[in-house]
Protein backbone atom coordinates (compact mmCIF):
# COMPACT_ATOMS: atom_id res chain seq x y z
CA UNK A 1 0.00 0.00 0.00
CA UNK A 2 2.19 2.79 -1.19
CA UNK A 3 0.12 5.81 -1.91
CA UNK A 4 1.48 9.17 -0.93
CA UNK A 5 -1.07 11.02 -2.98
CA UNK A 6 -3.81 12.03 -0.60
CA UNK A 7 -7.14 10.22 -0.36
CA UNK A 8 -7.21 6.58 -1.41
CA UNK A 9 -8.15 5.13 -4.74
CA UNK A 10 -11.84 5.39 -4.05
CA UNK A 11 -12.26 2.01 -2.38
CA UNK A 12 -14.34 2.65 0.74
CA UNK A 13 -12.85 -0.48 2.27
CA UNK A 14 -9.56 1.34 2.58
CA UNK A 15 -11.12 3.24 5.43
CA UNK A 16 -10.97 0.12 7.56
CA UNK A 17 -7.32 0.95 8.19
CA UNK A 18 -8.26 4.09 10.08
CA UNK A 19 -10.22 2.08 12.60
CA UNK A 20 -7.60 -0.58 13.28
CA UNK A 21 -6.23 1.08 16.41
CA UNK A 22 -9.72 1.46 17.87
CA UNK A 23 -10.61 -2.10 16.88
CA UNK A 24 -7.53 -3.41 18.64
CA UNK A 25 -8.34 -1.45 21.77
CA UNK A 26 -11.92 -2.71 21.76
CA UNK A 27 -10.76 -6.29 21.12
CA UNK A 28 -8.26 -5.95 23.93
CA UNK A 29 -10.94 -4.83 26.35
CA UNK A 30 -13.12 -7.80 25.43
CA UNK A 31 -10.45 -10.50 25.42
CA UNK A 32 -7.94 -8.95 27.86
CA UNK A 33 -5.25 -10.88 26.08
CA UNK A 34 -3.23 -9.38 23.29
CA UNK A 35 -2.81 -12.56 21.25
CA UNK A 36 -6.55 -13.25 21.40
CA UNK A 37 -7.26 -9.61 20.63
CA UNK A 38 -5.13 -9.70 17.52
CA UNK A 39 -6.78 -12.92 16.34
CA UNK A 40 -10.13 -11.28 16.87
CA UNK A 41 -9.15 -8.20 14.90
CA UNK A 42 -7.83 -10.39 12.13
CA UNK A 43 -11.09 -12.35 11.88
CA UNK A 44 -13.02 -9.08 11.95
CA UNK A 45 -11.00 -7.63 9.08
CA UNK A 46 -11.64 -10.67 6.91
CA UNK A 47 -15.38 -10.70 7.70
CA UNK A 48 -15.73 -6.98 7.16
CA UNK A 49 -13.91 -7.21 3.87
CA UNK A 50 -15.99 -10.10 2.56
CA UNK A 51 -19.26 -8.61 3.72
CA UNK A 52 -18.58 -5.05 2.80
CA UNK A 53 -21.51 -5.04 0.38
CA UNK A 54 -23.74 -5.23 3.48
CA UNK A 55 -22.33 -2.00 4.80
CA UNK A 56 -24.41 1.01 3.83
CA UNK A 57 -22.09 3.70 2.68
CA UNK A 58 -22.47 6.93 4.53
CA UNK A 59 -23.47 5.16 7.73
CA UNK A 60 -21.23 4.63 10.69
CA UNK A 61 -18.31 2.43 9.65
CA UNK A 62 -16.80 2.35 13.11
CA UNK A 63 -20.04 1.09 14.66
CA UNK A 64 -20.35 -1.50 11.90
CA UNK A 65 -16.81 -2.78 12.41
CA UNK A 66 -17.25 -2.89 16.17
CA UNK A 67 -20.46 -4.83 15.69
CA UNK A 68 -18.71 -7.48 13.60
CA UNK A 69 -15.91 -7.61 16.13
CA UNK A 70 -18.19 -8.19 19.08
CA UNK A 71 -20.31 -10.74 17.21
CA UNK A 72 -17.17 -12.64 16.37
CA UNK A 73 -16.04 -12.45 19.96
CA UNK A 74 -19.33 -13.72 21.36
CA UNK A 75 -19.68 -16.56 18.90
CA UNK A 76 -16.19 -17.85 19.62
CA UNK A 77 -16.84 -17.35 23.30
CA UNK A 78 -19.95 -19.48 23.17
CA UNK A 79 -17.87 -22.28 21.71
CA UNK A 80 -15.39 -22.04 24.56
CA UNK A 81 -17.99 -21.57 27.26
CA UNK A 82 -16.88 -24.21 29.70
CA UNK A 83 -13.25 -23.25 29.62
CA UNK A 84 -14.13 -19.63 30.18
CA UNK A 85 -16.28 -20.39 33.19
CA UNK A 86 -13.33 -22.10 34.85
CA UNK A 87 -10.97 -19.28 34.11
CA UNK A 88 -13.40 -16.74 35.49
CA UNK A 89 -13.93 -18.77 38.63
CA UNK A 90 -10.21 -19.07 39.24
CA UNK A 91 -9.74 -15.42 38.60
CA UNK A 92 -12.50 -14.37 40.94
CA UNK A 93 -10.87 -16.43 43.67
CA UNK A 94 -7.52 -14.75 43.29
CA UNK A 95 -9.15 -11.36 43.29
CA UNK A 96 -11.17 -11.63 46.44
CA UNK A 97 -8.57 -9.70 48.36
CA UNK A 98 -8.97 -6.02 48.53
CA UNK A 99 -6.31 -4.40 46.34
CA UNK A 100 -3.83 -2.48 48.40
CA UNK A 101 -4.30 1.16 47.75
CA UNK A 102 -4.03 4.37 49.60
CA UNK A 103 -6.90 6.08 47.89
CA UNK A 104 -5.06 5.76 44.66
CA UNK A 105 -5.37 3.01 42.21
CA UNK A 106 -2.64 1.34 40.26
CA UNK A 107 -3.56 0.62 36.70
CA UNK A 108 -3.06 -3.08 37.31
CA UNK A 109 -5.70 -3.04 40.05
CA UNK A 110 -8.09 -1.20 37.85
CA UNK A 111 -7.58 -3.69 35.06
CA UNK A 112 -8.15 -6.60 37.42
CA UNK A 113 -11.38 -5.09 38.61
CA UNK A 114 -12.38 -4.32 35.05
CA UNK A 115 -11.77 -7.96 34.12
CA UNK A 116 -14.36 -9.04 36.67
CA UNK A 117 -17.21 -7.27 34.96
CA UNK A 118 -19.49 -9.24 32.69
CA UNK A 119 -18.72 -9.05 28.98
CA UNK A 120 -21.78 -6.92 28.39
CA UNK A 121 -20.89 -4.46 31.13
CA UNK A 122 -17.30 -4.21 30.02
CA UNK A 123 -18.25 -3.62 26.45
CA UNK A 124 -20.84 -0.95 27.25
CA UNK A 125 -18.42 0.85 29.51
CA UNK A 126 -15.62 0.78 26.96
CA UNK A 127 -17.80 1.92 24.10
CA UNK A 128 -19.30 4.88 25.91
CA UNK A 129 -16.75 5.58 28.61
CA UNK A 130 -13.57 5.17 26.61
CA UNK A 131 -14.09 5.15 22.88
CA UNK A 132 -16.50 8.03 22.77
CA UNK A 133 -19.58 6.31 21.37
CA UNK A 134 -22.88 7.97 22.09
CA UNK A 135 -25.43 5.83 23.94
CA UNK A 136 -27.26 5.52 20.63
CA UNK A 137 -24.20 4.32 18.73
CA UNK A 138 -23.38 1.84 21.46
CA UNK A 139 -26.96 0.56 21.38
CA UNK A 140 -26.75 0.16 17.62
CA UNK A 141 -23.44 -1.66 17.88
CA UNK A 142 -24.70 -4.07 20.53
CA UNK A 143 -28.17 -4.39 19.01
CA UNK A 144 -29.95 -3.52 22.23
CA UNK A 145 -32.09 -0.63 23.45
CA UNK A 146 -30.47 2.61 24.56
CA UNK A 147 -31.91 2.07 28.05
CA UNK A 148 -30.16 -1.30 28.22
CA UNK A 149 -26.82 0.32 27.47
CA UNK A 150 -27.43 2.94 30.14
CA UNK A 151 -28.29 0.41 32.78
CA UNK A 152 -25.33 -1.81 31.90
CA UNK A 153 -23.05 1.18 32.31
CA UNK A 154 -24.56 2.11 35.63
CA UNK A 155 -24.26 -1.39 36.92
CA UNK A 156 -20.70 -1.67 35.63
CA UNK A 157 -19.67 1.51 37.43
CA UNK A 158 -21.24 0.37 40.65
CA UNK A 159 -19.63 -3.01 40.34
CA UNK A 160 -16.20 -1.48 39.74
CA UNK A 161 -16.56 0.78 42.74
CA UNK A 162 -17.70 -2.21 44.78
CA UNK A 163 -14.85 -4.46 43.72
CA UNK A 164 -12.30 -1.79 44.45
CA UNK A 165 -14.13 -0.71 47.58
CA UNK A 166 -14.09 2.84 46.45
CA UNK A 167 -16.26 5.56 47.76
CA UNK A 168 -17.24 8.86 46.34
CA UNK A 169 -14.73 10.74 48.44
CA UNK A 170 -11.78 8.57 47.56
CA UNK A 171 -9.43 9.65 44.86
CA UNK A 172 -9.05 7.22 42.04
CA UNK A 173 -6.18 8.00 39.82
CA UNK A 174 -3.40 6.19 38.12
CA UNK A 175 -0.04 7.21 39.28
CA UNK A 176 2.12 4.53 37.76
CA UNK A 177 5.00 5.63 35.66
CA UNK A 178 3.29 3.62 32.93
CA UNK A 179 0.45 6.08 33.07
CA UNK A 180 2.76 8.99 32.71
CA UNK A 181 4.15 7.33 29.63
CA UNK A 182 0.66 6.77 28.27
CA UNK A 183 -0.35 10.32 28.94
CA UNK A 184 2.75 11.80 27.40
CA UNK A 185 2.44 9.46 24.42
CA UNK A 186 -1.06 10.77 23.78
CA UNK A 187 0.30 14.29 23.60
CA UNK A 188 2.45 13.45 20.64
CA UNK A 189 1.12 14.04 17.17
CA UNK A 190 -0.67 11.03 15.79
CA UNK A 191 1.30 8.84 13.52
CA UNK A 192 -0.41 8.14 10.26
CA UNK A 193 -0.82 4.51 9.54
CA UNK A 194 -1.20 3.92 5.84
CA UNK B 1 -21.68 20.84 25.07
CA UNK B 2 -24.51 18.53 25.81
CA UNK B 3 -23.94 16.48 28.91
CA UNK B 4 -25.27 12.96 28.80
CA UNK B 5 -26.03 12.94 32.47
CA UNK B 6 -24.38 14.68 35.35
CA UNK B 7 -21.43 12.54 36.33
CA UNK B 8 -20.35 12.01 39.87
CA UNK B 9 -16.72 12.35 40.74
CA UNK B 10 -16.39 8.59 41.00
CA UNK B 11 -17.95 8.02 37.60
CA UNK B 12 -15.71 10.60 36.09
CA UNK B 13 -12.65 8.96 37.54
CA UNK B 14 -13.68 5.52 36.42
CA UNK B 15 -14.10 6.81 32.89
CA UNK B 16 -10.75 8.55 33.13
CA UNK B 17 -9.09 5.26 34.01
CA UNK B 18 -10.95 3.45 31.28
CA UNK B 19 -9.77 5.96 28.74
CA UNK B 20 -6.18 5.48 29.86
CA UNK B 21 -6.38 1.72 29.57
CA UNK B 22 -8.05 2.02 26.17
CA UNK B 23 -5.75 4.73 24.90
CA UNK B 24 -2.73 2.64 25.67
CA UNK B 25 -3.71 0.19 22.93
CA UNK B 26 -4.98 2.86 20.56
CA UNK B 27 -1.61 4.59 20.69
CA UNK B 28 0.31 1.46 19.79
CA UNK B 29 1.49 1.09 16.24
CA UNK B 30 -0.76 -1.17 14.24
CA UNK B 31 1.11 -4.42 13.60
CA UNK B 32 2.13 -4.87 9.99
CA UNK B 33 0.30 -8.16 9.79
CA UNK B 34 -3.02 -6.31 9.64
CA UNK B 35 -1.89 -4.03 6.88
CA UNK B 36 -0.50 -7.04 5.04
CA UNK B 37 -3.79 -8.85 5.49
CA UNK B 38 -5.74 -5.94 4.01
CA UNK B 39 -3.37 -5.77 1.10
CA UNK B 40 -3.74 -9.50 0.57
CA UNK B 41 -7.53 -9.26 0.56
CA UNK B 42 -7.34 -6.43 -1.88
CA UNK B 43 -4.99 -8.26 -4.22
CA UNK B 44 -7.20 -11.31 -4.06
CA UNK B 45 -10.22 -9.28 -5.13
CA UNK B 46 -8.34 -7.60 -7.91
CA UNK B 47 -7.32 -11.03 -9.09
CA UNK B 48 -10.83 -12.45 -8.96
CA UNK B 49 -12.33 -9.60 -10.87
CA UNK B 50 -10.12 -10.19 -13.85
Amino acid sequence: MSNDSGPAQGDPRDEIIEYLPAMRAFAMSLTRNSAAADDLVQDTIVKAWKNFDKFKEGTNLRAWLFMILRNTFYSSRRKAKREVADVDGAMAATLSEKPAHDGRLAMADFEKAFAQLSDEQREALILVGASGFSYEEAAETCKVAVGTIKSRINRARHRLAEIMELHEDEALELTDSATTAVVSASMQPRKSIA
Amino acid sequence: MEQKEPKSNLEWQIDENLRKVYQRTVEEDVPDKFLDLLKQLKDQDAHNEQ
